[in-house]
């Protein structure tokens, strides 16, 4: 619950603002970008989301080595990972 | 993937680590509080203890959400859960918690509808989806996770939903470290700071502990080199004789925090006068409830909580261990009768408890604590 996971923002939502599509590890789920607000949130950006919510933005390098140290966590990240797959905001 | 070479390079690992190994005066030892569970989990999982000298100890601190939620709190819960059409949601990692009455997974083995969701936006969904139902979601977790529950509840009012609520036990961070400084069985010499709390609150509430208490506080990511690097920038201050705020995850953490994160907490919810933290037991000021204007969003409002209060397991140590007072493997039952398939404390159910980190990562099997007992 409490890993940050990074996830690159592939789409904005067409109708509401404050959700847009993000890619992680491959996984494409919708999450909320509302926390970011003013930040100017762009197909590209890279964010650090929690529990469905982008906290904040990071550059992509700092995302490259979180999801290499999240995917050397092994379980902890696979379950993470799963349970973002089950997750259907909208 | 540079960048990833860069920090697991173990060549500036033991560079950091020699460098931090002559900065110890000799006869001196030094402990160091990392107060997330996200760094205990990188510090076992890593070995980093392997990486400091004798005289540098790091004692873990309190800053795992489910390790801290004492039983009766759990208790509520599962008598929530329990009442006539109600859908309980909670975060996975709170599935096994053991309360004073069972778990959620037992709760749910007797029949109540208590379901794993993601994201409280997900648990909002299943209220969409279930209008003749009441859906509750357990909402835990510092400063990282506040601002998820409060946001949803605003989204819930923005929907004119009616059947949705939260069981709110969300937690702040810098009461219980206050706590934590004014606890008499503890002498430290610095903080790592929680990296992702951080991302929300910023660095400057964590100024009290270097200008009061005069002890350095280095916010800290967490590969293993941000750790190592972080535990070298405390050592520097206490040789250059400073006690300072430094924020060595700067490329994630900004210095003033999420302010549109803060504001939506701060829109929704309010401190509670008090709050019972397990193993720190009770807490001026360091929980959140929901305030009066979203009082239909608050499940303590809509159902008749019990408001027990459970006492730990005698057997169980996990408040010393949350207070950094003793190590995982020096409780009496940890790895015999407290395993992370048959936790008794809660330090052993999340993946970033102290005892779970010890015991997942083979330090300590059950075998080896057998050994060791002889």
């Amino acid at each position: 619950m409490c890993l940050g996971i990074p996830g690159e923002v592939v789409e904005l939502h067409p109708d509401e603002p404050h959700l847009a599509k993000v890619d992680v590890s491959g996984v494409r789920r919708m999450i909320n970008i509302g926390l970011l607000e003013g930040e100017n949130v762009q197909p590209g950006d890279w964010v650090l989301i929690h529990v469905g919510f982008a906290l904040s933005k990071i550059d992509e390098e700092e995302a490259a080595a979180a999801l290499g140290f999240l995917e050397s966590l092994g379980q902890a990240y696979d379950d993470e990972l799963a349970a973002l797959a089950e997750s259907n905001i909208e | 993937m540079r960048f990833v070479d860069e920090f697991r390079d173990a060549e500036k690992a033991r560079v950091l680590s020699a460098q931090i190994a002559s900065m110890c005066v000799p006869g001196r030892e030094y402990k160091f509080m990392e107060v997330c569970g996200g760094h205990t989990h990188t510090i076992y999982k890593h070995g980093l203890e392997d990486y400091l000298p004798e005289a540098v100890r790091l004692v873990h601190g309190p800053g795992c959400p489910v390790c801290v939620i004492p039983m009766g709190r759990l208790d509520d819960a599962i008598a929530i859960a329990e009442e006539p059409d109600v859908i309980m949601t909670t975060f996975g990692d709170m599935m096994r918690v053991p309360g004073g009455r069972g778990s959620f997974f037992d709760s749910k083995a007797k029949g109540a509808d208590i379901r794993m969701v993601y994201s409280p936006l997900d648990s909002l969904k299943i209220a969409q989806q279930n209008p003749d139902k009441r859906v509750v979601f357990m909402a835990i977790g510092f400063e990282t996770t506040a601002p998820s529950s409060a946001m949803t509840v605003l989204r819930a009012k923005a929907l004119g939903l009616s059947n949705f609520s939260i069981f709110c036990n969300h937690v702040t961070i810098i009461p219980a470290i206050k706590a934590i400084l004014d606890s008499p069985d503890l002498r430290l010499d610095g903080f790592l700071g929680p990296g992702h709390v951080s991302t929300v609150i910023g660095c400057r509430p964590y100024e009290f502990i270097s200008a009061v208490h005069g002890k350095p506080l280095v916010c800290a990511g967490f590969e293993p080199l941000d750790i190592l690097q972080s535990v070298y920038m405390i050592m520097r201050q206490l040789q250059e004789g400073r006690s300072e705020v430094e924020n060595q995850y700067r490329r994630v953490v900004p210095w003033d925090g999420n302010v549109k994160a803060l504001e939506v907490i701060n829109e929704v919810m309010e401190l509670r006068p008090y709050f019972e933290w397990r193993g720190l037991g009770f807490i001026s000021h360091s929980a959140l409830k929901v305030r009066d204007a979203y009082a239909a969003f608050d499940a303590e409002r809509i159902f008749e909580v019990p408001g027990v209060r459970v006492a730990d397991p005698k057997a169980c140590q996990c408040g010393e261990v949350l207070k950094g007072v003793i190590k995982p493997w020096e409780c009496k039952v940890f790895g015999t009768a407290c395993t992370p398939e048959t936790p008794i404390g809660t330090c052993m159910v999340s993946s970033e408890g102290a005892c779970a980190a010890y015991y997942n990562f083979g330090r300590f099997t059950r075998e080896r604590v057998r050994e060791a007992a002889g």
